[in-house]
């Protein structure tokens, strides 16, 4: 009997600081497969976000540095300028992403700087304790809107990859999922084909990853990747957006 | 013949290995971990394909699997 599937060498043996059911732990291993797949451990170089995530660099067997709130893209472009050998990538939340960083995320999507870019998006605000964030959906509650999102009063949802979509400078947009085998099938595939990008000097690629936080929308695991399907997929249509 | 290997000292009892088990291989245990929660436990070694479908969603990629 020979061991087929086990943790990927990119990941210590360190557990995750992440809540019971949260996408996150998945969404670390896809990527720490990915990087071993690639063959490319000894030369890549994460940037972990302010936000639930702020602990990558203790879970990836790689170098991760840590940047101010919103800032990794910007961070990710220095590296990158700087060391264009070495396989550079940001992991960033919804709030870190969309909300104090959409600035740093546009103008280096519209420079295209080869990096890639992958946005957890889930919604809130998980750290803090599920306050709304940009991606929050329409009458979606939080702690901050327990009446529900008003989208007269709070705007709407904001779309990342429909946003970068029109910049010049994306090479790669893909909106993707980790509640279901096939979904996160699909989020492998896509999360390779980012790095396979960086690899092949193509320019900016970014990965959406639509993921769970059962604790913070109040439901229990299985009914989150339920909701997953159910609601948050529908306004956030999954599939490629750019693909240069 | 095929299995998986828990490391029950890191699950968290999200169970989402047991929704995704296409042939109910995973069940929860009666016993707890350290962290209090009752991990989940391997528990038909005859039906497991090891298809890795529990690997796959498992947050704390605390299984392994065997075939």
């Amino acid at each position: 009997m020979n061991k087929i599937l086990s943790r990927p060498e990119s990941l210590t043996l360190i557990q995750h600081s992440y809540c019971p059911g949260c996408g996150h732990g998945i969404i670390h291993r896809i990527i720490a497969e990915c990087i071993d797949e690639l063959g490319v451990r000894e030369k890549t170089i994460g940037i972990a976000p302010v936000g639930c995530a702020v602990f990558a660099y203790d879970y990836f067997n790689f170098d991760v540095t840590e940047a101010a709130h919103g800032r990794p893209p910007a961070v990710a472009t220095g590296i990158k300028r700087v060391l264009p050998d070495r396989v550079v990538f940001t992991y960033q939340g919804d709030g870190d992403l969309a909300a104090i960083g959409t600035n740093e995320t546009v103008h280096a999507a519209n420079r295209s700087e080869n990096i890639t870019v992958i946005f957890v998006n889930n919604a809130v605000y998980g750290m803090t304790g599920g306050q709304m964030a940009p991606t929050t959906i329409e009458k979606q509650k939080t702690a901050t809107t327990p009446f529900g999102r008003d989208i007269k009063r709070d705007g709407y949802p904001l779309k990342v990859c429909e946003l970068l979509a029109a910049t010049g400078g994306a090479v790669y947009l893909e909106r993707v999922a980790v509640n279901n085998i096939k979904n996160i099938m699909k989020t492998r595939k896509a999360i390779k084909k980012a790095f396979q990008n960086q690899i092949d000097n193509k320019g900016f690629s970014l990965v959406e990853v639509l993921s769970q936080c059962p604790v913070n929308w109040g439901m229990t695991p299985k009914e989150s990747v339920k909701w997953m399907d159910d609601v948050f997929v529908k306004h956030f249509p999954l599939g490629v957006y750019k693909d240069i | 013949m095929s299995k998986v290997k828990i490391e029950s000292e890191k699950c968290k009892g999200c169970y989402l290995c047991i929704e995704v088990c296409p042939k109910k291989c995973l069940e929860v245990s009666k016993e707890f971990n350290k962290k209090g929660y009752h991990p989940v436990e391997f528990v038909n070694d005859k039906e497991c394909t090891g298809c890795g479908f529990c690997y796959q969603i498992c947050p704390e990629v605390c299984i392994e699997v065997y075939k």
